[in-house]
């Protein structure tokens, strides 16, 4: 057990917690290291609880690019006009007061033989145990005529920030009339409501704004998270504006054209005014670069969300596979508290808990139309396995709906709290 | 009785110069059924003690935050250092909307929209807040909610540190600081009054789905470890 060597070697200097850039470190350290990569529901949640729960006796590092981390949850809203782009912008200083050791760098490699991280600037830091919380990243060519050169003329907005802006200066751009095209992704995906919960934002828009324009979505899968809900929403507020074509009538067979601006869906092409394309999806490049993907993914260990190739590395979030939870920001948030119990028994003795999951996700169909779904899940030998869940009803009461929509901006302050501090 | 309380009501009004004339106090036995949305936190009456609210005798003339045994939100300290005092005024602003009066309370109430409404409750109140010596044993206030539960449950002790790491499963929506929108807080409550509701989801006597179902895979000792680590919860 590593814990005896690390406090024999005990307080060799090491700065804990600056905010200075990251110093290589020597093998003899003070102190247990973990590493994170990727601060948003999963990355910056284990970061957090790790610091905080250790007081001091594992020192944390996060490395995240960005200085402002924008939500993807209720990115949709803005599009929708519900909220600012400022209201989903959040800092990281939170985390930095809590103790952990934010570095905003582009991490480039993983050496999981001497256990180092290289980061874009040059710096290498050493790890005990590794955290990957990447997110996700985009298949080549899964829709024929798109790549990541063509995301200004079509934009993915599947990742918050200057993307979600491009979309919803596209929006409201449109001609009177106009066409909006979405091209929706296969599972698995990040958010498996959010493409529905966008179209219902789209459509809330266009009717405020341009109400005789229309929603095109290709969609490859023939059916789709909480859909009964939302096709009851689009008939209720935005009739006859969303023409939703599924795998049944060829959804799945779509190319696009980034120059001409056209969409082919089963042999017909279509003229648009903005084309939504969210590809096809996968772990964020770093997990492909630690070697710990199979495939699209990375498979974790359900007790804890380490990966089944380096019991020091761990997977959160959208680029684990672990089983049947959902890929989402709360997912991630529920995953990084079992992880960070873990990696902290596992660096300083402390207790470990058995492995619980939850999620929940709400989505907003129009003003005060808030709906959501949730479940339980508890780890197996052989993955994240369900438990038990729930789903708004059709026919709902207005009054419900609203309590709801308000459930939903409780959870985002809550955690937002709960993964910044 | 009704026209008694009216006329006994003015008459203090008067007697204390309250800023409020005598139309702002209401109706006390209409105001009994309003104060049922506010019992299930907060007892009033021979016997009432702090729940997840103070206990609201002798209120009139009390200080914000004015009661030491009782642990205040920071937002509701700083209005009482400041000088706030409860009357049929503050009162009636306060129950209006609870939060855009003081932003950082725990009180998770919307408010009574009703003007009505907040005079029958304040009058109510009032009727309280004479000579505690004569305080009025008042229907329900003073009896706890729901006691179906075995009291070996209610008595077993929570392990705090397991009721921390569970913890981590509520502060994805409730918030650890106690802030509350759109989602109640649940830091500070006594032990008793967080097993019951937990154990109300549990046996689905409570209606909220995300509440059945997390609180549905506790177990007895889960329960009790949360309520132990969310009684004593500081930020």
């Amino acid at each position: 057990m590593t814990l005896n060597r690390r406090m024999f070697l005990g307080a060799t200097a090491v700065a804990s917690a600056a905010l200075a850039a990251p110093m290589v470190l020597a093998d003899g350290h003070g102190k247990p290291r973990v590493v994170v990569i990727g601060g948003g529901a999963g990355g910056a949640t284990a970061a957090r609880y790790i610091a905080k729960d250790s007081k001091g006796a594992v020192d944390v590092t996060l490395i995240e690019p960005t200085r402002t981390y924008y939500t993807c949850f209720f990115s949709n809203l803005y599009l929708g006009g519900f909220k600012q782009m400022s209201d989903l912008g959040h800092s990281y200083g939170g985390l930095a007061a809590s103790g952990v050791n934010v570095v905003h760098d582009w991490a480039v490699g993983v050496d999981r033989d001497t256990k180092t991280v290289t980061l874009a600037g040059g710096a290498q830091i050493k790890y005990d145990k590794l955290i990957l919380s990447p997110g996700i990243d985009f298949v080549d060519m899964s829709v024929p005529g798109w790549d990541i050169t063509t995301q200004n003329a079509m934009p993915h907005a599947y990742k918050a920030g200057s993307q979600t802006e491009l979309l919803k200066a596209q929006l409201m751009a449109m001609p009177e009339g106009g066409v909006f095209a979405m091209v929706a992704p296969p599972n698995p995906y990040r958010c498996p409501p959010g493409p529905y919960e966008r179209i219902s934002m789209v459509a809330n828009y266009l009717k405020n704004n341009n109400p005789t324009a229309k929603i095109i979505v290709a969609d490859p899968k023939p059916k789709f998270s909480k859909m009964a809900l939302f096709q009851e929403g689009w008939a209720n507020h935005y009739e006859g504006m969303v023409d939703w074509i599924g795998e049944d009538f060829g959804g799945g067979n779509v190319s696009v054209d980034a120059s001409a601006m056209t969409v082919t869906i089963d042999g017909e092409e279509t003229k648009v005014d903005v084309c939504n394309v969210i590809p096809a999806m996968k772990a964020g490049r770093i997990a492909d670069i630690a070697g710990v993907t199979d495939g699209n993914w990375a498979p974790v260990n359900a007790a804890n969300m380490s990966t089944n190739v380096d019991p020091d590395v761990y997977v959160l979030g959208d680029a684990s596979q672990q089983g049947d939870m959902p890929k989402s920001g709360f997912s991630a948030n529920s995953q990084a508290k079992v992880c960070a119990n873990a990696v902290r028994g596992a660096l300083t003795g402390s207790k470990v808990f058995p492995a619980k999951f939850s999620n929940t996700c709400w989505s907003l169909i129009a003003a005060d139309d808030g709906v959501k779904v949730g479940a339980t899940y508890e780890a197996t030998p052989d993955k994240i396995a369900k438990v038990d869940g729930f789903i708004s009803q059709t026919g709902e009461s207005a009054d419900v709906r609203k309590a709801t929509y308000q459930e939903s901006e409780g959870w985002y302050s809550g955690i937002t709290a709960d993964m910044l501090g | 009785m009704t026209r008694f309380s009216r006329f006994l009501s003015m008459g203090v009004a008067v007697l204390l110069g309250a800023s409020a004339t005598a139309d702002e106090f209401g109706d006390p036995r209409a105001g009994a059924k309003v104060y049922s949305q506010c019992k299930g936190c907060h007892q009033v009456g021979a016997g009432a003690t702090h729940r997840i609210g103070p206990h609201l005798n002798d209120l009139f003339g009390r200080a914000a935050a004015g009661m030491e045994d009782f642990k205040y939100s920071k937002s509701f300290q700083r209005a009482g250092a400041s000088g706030l005092e409860w009357h049929a005024e503050t009162l009636n602003a306060f129950l209006e909307n609870p939060r855009s009066y003081a932003s950082g309370t725990r009180m998770s109430f919307r408010g009574l929209k009703d003007e009505t409404d907040r005079r029958n409750v304040i009058a109510y109140l009032r009727d309280f807040s004479d000579d505690p010596a004569n305080i009025p044993e008042a229907d329900p206030t003073a009896t706890p909610t729901n006691h179906d539960i075995d009291p070996a449950i209610l008595a077993l002790q929570g392990d705090p540190e397991y009721g921390e790491y569970l913890s981590s499963e509520c502060t994805t929506c409730h918030q650890a600081s106690g802030g509350d929108d759109g989602i109640p807080s649940i830091v500070y409550w006594p032990e008793e009054d967080f097993v019951l509701a937990m154990h109300a989801y549990k046996n689905k006597q409570r209606q909220h789905p995300v509440m059945q179902m997390m609180a549905g895979r506790l177990s007895n000792e889960e329960i009790a470890a949360l309520a132990a680590y969310f009684k004593n919860l500081d930020n």
